[in-house]
């Protein structure tokens, strides 16, 4: 029986790996994704996980040490963030054009300069293109629960992608939470061992990763393009199995208080939860306002988030990113791809906010609601708005 | 063909682009990449076996008489062979075909 604990959500992620009862975690510590990894090398080392603790010298060697261990059939594991992700980004692009089902924690992180380790998006956005399904977390039991479901989604024989769980560093990793554990046989029932459908296997040789000639290389990146598309229908599969065994249900787009929303603010992670608060205050408010989140940020979920949004007359989309581009935020620029051959688009604003751990309060999102209705009056375009920078 | 050229449907491609049948780039035609062919005199010729040693593509291989003979198949028109014989007995000549 899942047993409700008091518990921090590196630990909770921990324990998940476990149940998944990984074969090898191959990984570099990097605040604030330690609590992690060295909780899952406690577990090894203390024999309660049966697996090989691979502690590596750097990220580009623990992400590299994943794609042999993946692709000698292990169910494999590993975490990062921030700088230790962007150092792994060589082999972040190999993993899923080898079609290895890695599962990756990435404990959300601004990029430096300057320095910082405090949470905001940038990572997650660096890392949008590398082919990777992704999932994000806005609370504890979340991070938990799509931990288990990566590795259901990653290793469906119809995907084989590696797949990352983002979580908010410190907001959500550093906290300590009520958090549901499944127990070993309800995990078991819902993640089946893995089941390689190719291997490095010396009865059986194979070539992984060789040279793709001009005459092959565009004929790769199509077969990897369809099968992340096509990894959305497994991705809600496994969501509705995950929903029915355990009573939690995920969708790619979840909406809050949408109905009748003139406005809606879109968000993603753990900042979704103080903005579902601030929509309360302001419907109490009699204002028209909705949320909508983004729950699977890889492949891009079209169909729901058009769906969610339809209708609306103005959306302010929050970035915690910067694009530095002169677009603003680049979830805001994908808002805008997305909604374009609609035939009736709403008005949208973007507001960048939450930039290395810099606070956004209730007052925020409300200022982002009336902000977008004034500029939606005005008529002004293609904008967007730091918030709470100082002048 | 398909196989010579590596020239497939996305469809047909091994997951991840492995390769799942070892040793199968000997099949991989690589000789039409060639401008020039090598032509050995074998009046000549010495029998070093230095054109042997020296292609990067092992393309040539030693007949009953001791002669080398290259494999077009493989054969890049590098010029190599031509430039290390020390009997001057290998030309490139322009490739026609």
């Amino acid at each position: 029986m899942a047993k409700r604990v008091g518990i921090e959500v590196s630990l909770a992620i921990s324990e998940a790996v476990k149940l998944a009862n990984v074969d090898v975690i191959a990984a570099y510590p990097i605040t604030p994704q330690t609590h992690i990894v060295e909780h899952l090398s406690e577990l090894v080392a203390d024999g309660h996980l049966d697996a090989e603790f691979i502690p590596v010298e750097s990220e580009h060697s623990a992400m590299s040490t994943c794609c042999g261990s993946s692709a000698s059939g292990a169910r494999t594991y590993t975490a990062t963030c921030s700088q230790g992700q962007a150092l792994m980004l060589e082999i972040c692009y190999i993993a899923p054009a080898l079609r290895l089902p890695i599962v990756m924690t990435v404990a959300n992180r601004s990029l430096s300069g300057p320095i910082s380790i405090w949470n905001d998006h940038s990572d997650m956005m660096m890392s949008r293109d590398t082919g990777w399904i992704q999932t994000v977390a806005e609370n504890g039991q979340e991070a938990f629960d799509l931990t288990l479901h990566a590795f259901r989604v990653a290793e469906d024989p119809r995907v084989l992608l590696p797949t990352i769980v983002n979580v908010d560093g410190f907001t959500l990793t550093h906290v300590i939470e009520p958090i549901e554990i499944l127990d070993q046989k309800e995990v078991d029932r819902y993640l089946p061992p893995y089941q390689p459908q190719m291997r490095l296997d010396p009865t059986n040789p194979v070539s992984i990763g060789p040279v793709g000639m001009p005459e092959v290389y565009t004929e790769a990146k199509k077969a990897q393009d369809e099968a992340i598309k096509g990894a959305k229908q497994v991705i809600l599969e496994a969501w509705q199995e995950f929903g029915d065994m355990f009573g939690r249900y995920y969708k790619p787009v979840e909406t809050y208080r949408t109905d009748g929303a003139e406005t809606l603010l879109v968000t993603m992670g753990s900042l979704s939860e103080t903005a579902m608060i601030a929509v309360d205050q302001m419907r109490t408010d009699g204002k028209n306002v909705g949320l909508v989140r983004l729950r699977l940020f890889r492949p891009f979920p079209f169909e729901e988030f058009l769906a969610a949004v339809r209708g609306v007359k103005q959306i302010a989309v929050m970035d915690r990113a910067l694009g530095l581009n002169g677009a603003g935020g680049p979830l805001a620029t994908e808002v805008k791809a997305a909604l374009y051959d609609e035939p009736e688009r709403p008005y949208i604003w973007n507001y960048v906010a939450g930039l290395a751990g810099r606070d956004v309060t209730i007052e925020n999102f409300v200022e982002m609601a009336d902000g977008v209705e004034a500029a939606a009056a005005d008529g002004v375009r293609q904008g967007y708005t730091i918030i709470n920078v100082r002048e | 063909m398909a196989k010579e050229t590596g020239i497939v449907s996305w469809k047909d491609l091994a997951l991840g682009c492995s390769i799942v049948k070892p040793g199968s780039s000997a099949e991989l035609k690589t000789g039409d990449w060639r401008s020039q062919r090598p032509v050995t005199d074998y009046e000549k010729c010495v029998q070093c076996g230095q054109c042997y040693i020296f292609c990067p593509d092992m393309v040539f291989t030693q007949n009953e008489l001791g002669f080398y003979q290259p494999n077009m198949f493989y054969c890049k028109g590098c010029g190599i062979c031509a430039r290390e014989c020390p009997a001057d007995a290998i030309s490139m000549v322009e490739e026609s075909e």
